[in-house]
């Protein structure tokens, strides 16, 4: 089994409060916060190992992003994959998610032959979810979301659980196929020691626009049909009536006060 | 504008689902703003009167695929049969659901149409120009941005449920169109065996009158026993945080905010959550907030109607039992 995963390095979502707006040229401020690998895309990146150690076959990660995400590409291959591809080119900045999935396509056709494409279902920073999908229509390949069990029948096919409001699809799925993952997949292993050692011997492929041949008119911001034209922080504006003191009496008088404003 | 504003009607089990009739009200409005028509499209194996349905909330017209290989979702056919009926029409937008069948469909429609797509929408306006304005929460609901699609066609959007009000069913007439598009077995790599339906416990979160949210404060066995007893005294259903499903007092299904629901109860409790937008994105539309958190400087207390500092221990038993006095009465 060849198994693509695609990750990317996002800004720690635990950090996520120190994120502000600058109100004059209306971009998004992240200075000081730390960059990990996309939660969810940890998730995919261990089945595809949980895959590899059952069935034999190549781990590659791929990414698309900045320099800086070198460093997600490093530490996919301390988890164990076996190769990263680092797709970073300024032509790509302003991508939408048509774009990415676009440029991601291209990057991947590189990389034939394969049998599954895995993604986390969505990034905790756009968290839109739309890139897996899309990338399974450039590559003419089909696509499964929010997937929280994979079985692979044999090369050629795989039943898979799709996670519903209430309950799960289960789909069967020809292979390659793009599958987009949930948490409720695995729990991703730890780092160790051993596999930071054994990364520096592995190789991380650097690709630009011209490596993967793709129509210029198709990324970044020309090749975005969306536009962001403004962003803000939302503001809940309520009462804010608190009570504190001796408990009894702040209960008390919150109760009443509800009463009065007729929630009660 | 010259073309119509379109509501992609999602069905399951020949049930319309919620979010579907909600985006007919917000299509509704954006249509008259900008003098469209709203038409909606449903894909079905058996329309019945679901068409009628659409219309008596609201929709001009209503375009239908009928096929019996479009009983259950199936992503490879439906992708061809909404792509191509919207290439035969050319509607100027399309408002699908984020449910998550429509996150699994909407994606790749307009990855094949070339065009844009938000996600996860929360509020949406039109400008007098026909540009739709989408507004998207990011980076865990503590940022949002206004979203456009200037050129490409149609303008595309994934509507969050619970967002936007369902509208009421009135009396009036509409046109319905079968459409012929080309649905072919051959075409499915990604087949849907079966649906395994998983019943919610309680009552459903986005139907109840009274929510209680347990965020990580009210994550211990005895706390989470009283907030049980509150929500039952009230006749609340009970909802939480993220890190309340982590811990394993809450079930995913009933997590709100940016990556669960949204709710919008007349009522909404929330007990040890400490109002991290994440969370708050989700019950921002409650009518009133009350908010009990052991922190005085608890984010929450600048985001809620009534706020009661104590520790949950202290605070729900007096609470329970105030309730309980006033329901006497």
């Amino acid at each position: 089994m060849n198994i693509i995963v695609c990750i990317k390095q996002v800004p720690d979502p635990r950090e996520f409060s120190k994120i502000t707006i600058d109100p004059v040229r209306k971009t998004i401020v992240r200075e000081g916060i730390q960059a990990v690998i996309n939660p969810l895309d940890r998730h995919a990146l261990e089945e595809a190992l949980r895959i590899r150690e059952k069935y034999g076959g190549k781990v590659t990660v791929v990414s698309m992003g900045p320099p800086q995400a070198l460093e997600a590409c490093k530490e996919a291959l301390a988890f164990g994959a076996d190769e990263a591809v680092l797709l970073c080119d300024k032509l790509l900045a302003g991508s939408d998610t048509l774009a990415t999935a676009y440029a991601l396509s291209k990057a991947i056709r590189r990389l034939k032959p394969y049998n599954l494409i895995l993604c986390g279902n969505e990034t905790v920073d756009g968290s839109t979810g739309q890139v897996p999908p899309q990338l399974a229509e450039f590559l003419e390949l089909p696509h499964v979301t929010r997937v929280r069990r994979i079985e692979l029948v044999d090369d050629g096919k795989a039943i898979v659980e799709s996670v519903l409001e209430h309950g799960c699809r289960v789909v069967e799925v020809k292979l390659p196929a793009v599958l987009a993952v949930v948490k409720e997949i695995n729990t991703p292993r730890i780092l160790s020691v051993f596999g930071i050692v054994a990364a520096a011997s592995k190789k991380i492929i650097q690709w630009s626009v011209s490596d993967i041949e793709a129509d210029i008119g198709m990324i970044g911001l020309e090749g975005s049909p969306t536009r962001v034209t403004d962003v803000f922080t939302p503001e809940i504006k309520r009462r804010c009536e608190i009570f504190k003191g001796p408990v009894e009496d702040a209960v008390k008088q919150a109760v009443r006060r509800l009463r009065e404003i007729g929630a009660f | 504008m010259p073309g119509e504003v379109w509501v992609y009607a999602e069905c399951r089990d020949g049930r319309l689902m919620d979010v579907s009739i909600e985006l007919l009200g917000g299509g509704r409005r954006l249509a008259d703003k900008a003098k469209a028509s709203l038409a909606s499209i449903i894909l079905t194996d058996n329309v019945g009167s679901l068409a009628n349905e659409l219309i008596s909330y609201g929709a001009d017209k209503v375009y239908v695929v009928e096929h019996p290989l479009l009983k259950t979702y199936q992503s490879d056919l439906y992708t061809d049969a909404l792509s191509e009926a919207v290439s035969k029409y050319n509607p100027e937008i399309l408002l699908i659901g984020a449910t998550s069948i429509g996150m699994d469909l909407a994606p790749r429609v307009a990855a094949r149409l070339k065009t844009g797509l938000s996600a996860h929408v929360v509020g949406l306006d039109i400008d007098e120009h026909g540009i739709l304005k989408q507004v998207v929460p990011g980076f865990g609901g503590g940022v949002m941005a206004v979203v456009t699609c200037p050129k490409a066609r149609p303008q595309m959007a994934t509507v969050r449920p619970g967002v936007l009000p369902k509208p009421e069913k009135t009396d009036r007439r509409g046109e319905i169109i079968a459409v012929d598009v080309k649905i072919s077995e051959d075409r499915i790599k990604a087949k849907t065996l079966k649906i395994i339906e998983e019943k919610p416990l309680g009552k459903p979160l986005e139907e109840a009158e009274i929510v209680v949210g347990v965020g990580l404060g009210g994550c211990k066995p005895d706390t989470f026993n009283l907030i049980k007893e509150l929500a039952e005294t009230l006749g609340a259903a009970i909802g939480g945080t993220r890190p309340a499903v982590d811990e394993g007092y809450i079930t995913e299904n009933q997590m709100i905010g940016q990556s669960g629901k949204t709710v919008r109860p007349k009522i909404h409790i929330a007990l040890g959550a400490s109002g991290a937008m994440q969370y708050m994105v989700g019950v921002m539309d409650s009518k009133t907030i009350v908010a009990v958190n052991k922190d005085p400087n608890a984010p929450i207390f600048k985001m809620c109607d009534i706020g009661i500092v104590g520790d949950l221990n202290d605070v729900l038993p007096i609470l329970i039992e105030e309730i309980k006095q006033l329901r006497k009465t």
